[in-house]
């Protein structure tokens, strides 16, 4: 009996759609694949004729059983893989994928009496799978997403999301412009947005906060300052600012 | 400079262990703390991944990857927990 | 069906074996950035007779500094080329230092540690620099001041630098320890040390 994890995976992409003119949504059909929790990650590896390979991580949308996994894929300005996936792989075209990996940065059906999620642009991919994995439990216990973004185009999933409204609402924060007819301005998240936009520190929420190293490194100090337990945050950083 | 959480041991850990590293209590040599190595702070990729203690900033691990294998320094763990459900990698086991 | 190509290495003479052009300057570092204040700040050299060496940022702006143009090469196969500096050559600080050992372990503020050969730091290759692109050197990049050993993979170069320590033998700093090479010259591809070697020998 070998541990599953240990290796690499042959993934074959059956399924790609944009999301917006900088990202795209990816399924890949992964034979042999052992299913998911909601937040972990894969590691994906691309390799050169020459032999030359390249190793990424990105947080899957996807969860539960199957063996197809869903990866939300941004391209980064100097990126050496992103633009590849984003711009050049298609259908048909194989990857190699290690994982499901990450057990901290999970959330799982009764494990909180409510939980709070925190989206920092492409950070929202993991917390789309806690979505997802909220509504498939029947989950009757609050779960609420603040979804921090530049512009109303950038958003990922926005009509799934919408979708979700009864169960898990989404409050939209525009750091740049904000939509038509919006009822707040444009602008960074505040402490005093998060105080009125998230779930109360007596109700002792399970917070997970996702997205680029400077936003997660903000938002979990003004949480702090809130009064939220710093052991009720969970981070997942993406590196870069 | 901004670092990363321990989550981002996974990958590299499901290389070695057998179980999922991030989950794993373990205790600070320096200041004696306790918390999982999800909740570490990572520095130093892609050198390799320098994880410290949140509360002290003291190197808890080492991780190299290189073509050979992996050089893996866990001075600064006085020990660690590894729990019975500690599946690998967070996946079940499958016969 | 697509091919991935990834980023294009190097075929150009002015880069060493496996390394590539990058426009960019990247951060990494094995700690968090210190702050230091340029009123806390000393370098020192330590020698093996017990004598120290220091200079404060005072002193140390006085002494003789040079512009340098140079190209770095990281490990992690970036490469830079003709970036400037301004700085101290370590043959200025050494010419008052007498010392029979062949080998430093520099010490940063923060903790980190890399060893040199002493060759590898006099005649003209080595320099603790203050300004990078005519501006103060930004503390993410090493500022107040860093070692710049340029003909080595940048790891040699110790951001936050705070002195040197004599030794008798080469033993190895922060990163040699974990498996990185003791030399480190990027034209042999010095990357990694001898798999099976003790770094302490």
């Amino acid at each position: 009996m070998i541990p599953a994890s240990f290796g690499w995976r042959s993934g074959t992409l059956s399924g790609a759609r944009r999301l917006t003119p900088s990202a795209r949504s990816l399924t890949f059909r992964v034979p042999g694949w052992p299913g998911n929790e909601a937040g972990q990650h894969v590691d994906v590896r691309l390799t050169a004729p020459d032999g030359y390979r390249a190793v990424r991580s990105y947080s899957m949308a996807s969860v539960g059983d199957g063996d197809e996994v869903e990866l939300a894929v941004a391209r980064l300005p100097d990126g050496e893989v992103s633009p590849f996936l984003v711009d050049e792989l298609e259908l048909g075209d194989r990857v190699e994928l290690r994982g499901p990996l990450g057990g901290f940065f999970v959330w799982r059906s009764g494990q909180a009496q409510c939980t709070q999620l925190i989206a920092g642009g492409s950070g929202v991919v993991p917390l789309v799978a806690m979505v997802r994995a909220h509504a498939a439990a029947d989950d009757r216990a609050p779960m609420q997403l603040l979804y921090s973004l530049r512009t109303p185009a950038d958003a990922f999933y926005a009509d799934e999301l919408g979708g979700f409204t009864a169960t898990v609402p989404t409050t939209w924060h525009y750091t740049r412009t904000p939509p038509p007819g919006g009822d707040r301005p444009a602008g960074r998240l505040t402490e005093h947005d998060l105080r009125e936009q998230t779930l109360p520190v007596e109700n002792e929420p399970l917070i997970y906060v996702c997205g680029p190293t400077g936003f997660v490194e903000a938002v979990s100090h003004q949480l702090v300052s809130l009064g939220h337990a710093a052991a009720s945050v969970r981070t997942e950083r993406f590196g870069g600012v | 400079m901004p670092y990363l959480d321990g989550n981002v041991l996974a990958g590299a850990a499901s290389d070695l262990f057998a179980f999922d590293l991030t989950t794993t209590e373990a205790q600070c040599a320096s200041c004696y703390d306790i918390a999982p190595l999800g909740r570490s702070l990572v520095f130093g990729p892609p050198m390799g991944f320098v994880a410290r203690c949140r509360s002290c900033d003291s190197v808890l691990i080492v991780v190299v990857e290189r073509p050979e294998g992996h050089a893996f320094d866990a001075r600064g763990l006085r020990w660690m927990r590894i729990g019975n459900d500690a599946h690998a990698a967070g996946e079940k086991i499958r016969p | 069906m697509a091919v991935f190509g990834g980023r294009r290495r190097s075929d150009d003479p002015a880069l060493p074996p496996g390394q590539h052009l990058t426009e960019s300057f990247p951060v990494l570092s094995a700690g968090p950035t210190p702050v230091i204040n340029t009123h806390d700040w000393e370098f020192f050299i330590h020698t093996e007779d017990r004598q120290t060496h220091r200079w404060n940022w005072t002193e140390f702006l006085e002494l003789p500094a040079e512009d340098v143009s140079t190209d770095i090469h990281c490990v992690t196969s970036w490469s830079k080329l003709g970036t400037s500096w301004r700085g101290v050559s370590l043959d200025t600080l050494f010419a008052q230092v007498t010392t029979q050992l062949d080998y430093v372990m520099a010490h940063s503020f923060g903790g980190y540690t890399t060893n040199l050969p002493l060759t590898d730091i006099l005649g003209g290759r080595a320099w603790i620099a203050y300004e990078y692109d005519g501006a103060p050197l930004d503390p993410e990049h090493g500022g107040p001041a860093r070692l710049l050993v340029p003909h080595l993979y940048f790891w040699k170069s110790a951001k936050w630098v705070r002195g040197l320590v004599m030794q008798h033998d080469d033993k190895p700093g922060f990163w040699e320890e974990n498996g990185y090479h003791l030399h480190g010259d990027p034209w042999r591809e010095e990357r990694y040390g001898a798999w099976r070697e003790d770094p302490y020998g």
